[in-house]
Parts: structure tokens; C-alpha cells; sequence
């Protein structure tokens, strides 16, 4: 009898430990936020997601919505796929996930066109495409399919974060350089074009997009050295 | 006849799905190691794309674009699901990526074997799902033109991987800075390579 309650004091003991052990933003859960925007971001370092990435940042505004878009997507299919892990066989997961990412980016779709219309029109197929963006489908597969809820939760906000980083920074200097302007208003002064500065329109077409996020993959290696491919 | 030659050298040159759009760039990147793999790689998507975007076509002219049901009644004629198409089209894509492997496999083996594993790869090449939604974009009047469009673009892709492939293999012998190694040389090229896709562009065909 006595050594039943000693038991039964033990287990809830261990079962508070435990509980102890893993706040909401421990280390762990905090690296799983933190980790996707530099060491193992999606695009520079998992090569995920590039498809989207390089068409739409050639203004700020298309950028900052996706990244929202791709963030929502990304944190919802998620968790939907996290709480459903244990009952998708795994023959048909592929159209499973694709069926729940589907549902989402037509939801996020229709609230673009609701409220945001000019964007969503900007935006084109883009929005469409988040469904095969392979960072969506690359995160459940690897994550959220062997994982739970909140983690999951974590770890896609996480790389829709690193993701929506490097969008906007290709975005800020195409932006910039390219037309002298940020989310549309103009941030080089007259007097500048007065003395003879042009704005450079080749980062306005699309290849320079490409050779921006090269340039950016170059410089973040250069600081990581952990980074280079051997080849 | 002539305009469909037309639309079939301009999918492939003017509206590259890579250089033009970058579209099925992960799969681009990822298996462009070798150009055996890349073409193994890109007469799959060609396959997949010749065949899902005519399908799609009729999927949107028979039942999602408004007013599209009014074939099957009359008081159908203002219903307008054309916001169910993603979820559409990603369904036939990955339902017809399914079918095509099982076919391949069963009465082609040696196919199977060049193509076997990119097959399930391409369910997510964002450039089959790109091609249908440009389809619905572009409003092609027959479904013979979708298919041709279809074709064509797959052939861009393939020509465009082939390409990559090809440089890369080359380039291991060369002196590359160490942090450009690998993903971003490979980048930089792109992104020469789209440049001189560009001047494709000034061609009215």
C-alpha cells in the first residue's frame, strides 16, 4: 500500500519534471525558431522554396505579402499535418499533404483577393504555386510528419521566417537599386539624379534576381565557414 | 497549323519555364548534378506536363470556369468554381503522377528504370502545377493547343536542365572562391543563362 502511493507520488513527480523540462520556448523549441534564419535557412542553405522566391521580389510590397502568405500556409498545414500523423498511411501521404496545403493556400487566396486585390493581381499564379513550393512539402515531410504540434508550430513559422528573410532583403536591393524607391516611395533624393545618378534597370529584370540570392549565398558562407560544399 | 508551331517555339525560348518564370527550380538545382540524371529527370516532366495540361484544360472548360456547368443545365450557367481549381488541378497532378508510374512500370520497365525514381519527385515540380494555371491564364481556345503548350514547356525544361547539367559537370575542374562553391556558382549561371534567354525576347512570332 504504502509502496503503491510512493509509486504514484514518483510517476506524477517524474510527469511534472518533464512537464518542467519543456517550457513553451525552451532552448530547444527557441532553436527551431532561430535556426532557419541563418544556419539552416531554406533557401541559401536547404535549397527549398526557390521557385517563388526569385519572380516576386523585384518590389517590397509582393515580397513582405507573400512571405505573410507562405508564413500562414506554412504554420497551419503544419500543425494540420502534425495533429493527422498518426493516421495518414503512409502510401498516400504525398496526397494528403498536398490536399491540406491546397486548402489552406485557397483560403489564404480568397483573403487576398477579399482585401488585398491589387497585390493578389500582382501576385498572379505565385500565390497558386505556394502548393508546390517545395518548402511547404519539404517541412511536413521532414518535420511535422515525426513530430508534435507545437514544435511543428514553431519549426514552420521558423522557416517561413527564414524564408520571408532572404525574399526581402533580394526585394529591398532590387527595389532599391532598380527603381531608387522602398514600398513604392522614392528614397534617393532628386538631387542625386540632378548630379547624374541613373537607376540601374537591369535589377529590375528577372535573371537578377538569381545573381542577387548568389551574391548573398557567397557572402553568408564566406561568414560560415561550416557552410561550403566540398566539391 | 502554323500557330501552333508558333506557340510550341515560343513556350520553349520565349516563356522558358526556368528562365523566364523559375519555375521547378528546387528540382533544377537539386538534380543537376549529372546530365544523365537531368535527363532523366526532364523527360519526366515532359511526359507529366504533356499529359496534365490538357487534362486540366478540360477539367476547366467542362467544369470550372464560370458558367462552364451550363453543359450539363442550363440553370447551372452563373456558377462560378473557379477557386476550387487548385485544388483541382494539384489532385490530377498528383493523382496522374500515381497513374503514370504504375503504367510505366507494368508495360515499360526500361522506361521505369530511367524515369522510376523522379516520377514521384514531380508531383511537387512547381513547373507541372505553373504550366496548368498558366494554361487558365492564357485561355486557349482548344485542347489541342493546351497540349502543344504542355509539350513545349516541358522541352524548355529539359533543355534548360540538360544545359545546367552539362556547365556544372565542367565546372568541378575549375577554381571556384570555396563559399561560392556548389549552390552558388550554380546561381550566378542561372542567372547569366536567363539573361541570354532574354533575348529571345524581342522575337514576335
Amino acid at each position: 500500500m504504502k509502496n503503491k502511493k510512493r509509486l504514484k507520488t514518483e510517476t506524477t513527480s517524474i510527469f511534472f519534471v518533464t512537464k518542467e523540462k519543456e517550457p513553451l520556448l525552451s532552448k530547444k523549441n527557441r532553436k527551431l525558431l532561430i535556426d532557419p534564419l541563418d544556419d539552416n535557412n531554406p533557401i541559401t542553405v536547404q535549397v527549398l522554396g526557390i521557385c517563388s522566391a526569385l519572380a516576386i521580389t523585384v518590389q517590397l510590397k509582393p515580397a513582405l505579402v507573400m512571405s505573410i502568405s507562405v508564413m500562414a500556409v506554412m504554420a497551419a498545414s503544419n500543425v494540420i499535418i502534425s495533429l493527422l500523423r498518426n493516421l495518414i498511411p503512409n502510401r498516400i501521404r504525398i496526397i494528403v499533404q498536398l490536399v491540406v496545403v491546397a486548402s489552406m493556400v485557397i483560403l489564404v487566396d480568397q483573403i487576398l483577393r477579399a482585401f488585398a486585390y491589387d497585390v493578389s493581381k500582382e501576385l498572379s499564379i505565385f500565390i497558386g504555386l505556394i502548393i508546390t513550393n517545395c518548402i511547404v512539402m519539404g517541412r511536413l515531410e521532414a518535420f511535422a510528419l515525426g513530430n508534435g504540434v507545437w514544435k511543428s508550430f514553431l519549426d514552420g513559422i521558423g522557416n517561413a521566417a527564414g524564408y520571408g528573410f532572404i525574399l526581402i532583403l533580394v526585394a529591398f536591393f532590387r527595389e532599391l537599386f532598380g527603381s531608387g524607391k522602398l514600398f513604392g516611395y522614392q528614397v534617393i533624393p532628386d538631387s542625386f539624379y540632378e548630379m547624374g545618378y541613373v537607376n540601374n534597370g537591369l535589377m529590375l529584370l528577372s535573371p537578377m534576381a538569381l545573381i542577387t540570392v548568389g551574391l548573398i549565398i557567397w557572402i553568408q558562407r564566406y561568414r560560415n565557414r561550416i557552410l561550403i560544399e566540398k566539391n | 497549323m502554323e500557330s501552333y508551331l508558333n506557340l510550341f517555339v515560343k513556350s520553349i525560348f520565349v516563356e522558358n519555364m526556368i528562365f523566364a518564370y523559375f519555375l521547378g527550380m528546387c528540382s533544377y538545382l537539386a538534380v543537376s548534378k549529372t546530365v544523365k540524371t537531368a535527363v532523366g529527370l526532364g523527360s519526366a516532366v515532359i511526359f507529366v506536363l504533356a499529359i496534365t495540361v490538357p487534362i486540366n484544360f478540360l477539367l476547366d472548360t467542362y467544369l470550372l470556369r464560370p458558367g462552364a456547368l451550363s453543359w450539363f443545365d442550363k440553370s447551372y450557367a452563373d456558377l462560378d468554381l473557379s477557386f476550387l481549381s487548385f485544388i483541382m488541378f494539384i489532385a490530377v497532378i498528383a493523382s496522374m503522377v500515381q497513374l503514370v508510374e504504375m503504367v510505366v512500370e507494368k508495360f515499360a520497365p526500361a522506361l521505369y528504370g530511367a524515369l522510376g525514381i523522379f516520377l514521384p519527385l514531380i508531383a511537387v515540380n512547381c513547373a507541372i502545377l505553373g504550366g496548368s494555371l498558366f494554361m487558365q491564364q492564357k485561355d486557349f481556345s482548344g485542347i489541342t493547343e493546351s497540349a502543344i503548350y504542355g509539350l513545349g514547356s516541358g522541352v524548355g525544361w529539359l533543355l534548360a536542365i540538360l544545359a545546367i547539367a552539362a556547365i556544372r559537370e565542367k565546372i568541378t575542374y575549375s577554381n571556384v572562391p570555396a563559399p561560392l562553391r556548389g549552390l552558388g556558382i550554380t546561381f550566378i549561371i542561372t542567372g547569366l543563362m536567363a539573361l541570354g534567354f532574354m533575348s529571345f525576347m524581342g522575337i514576335k512570332i
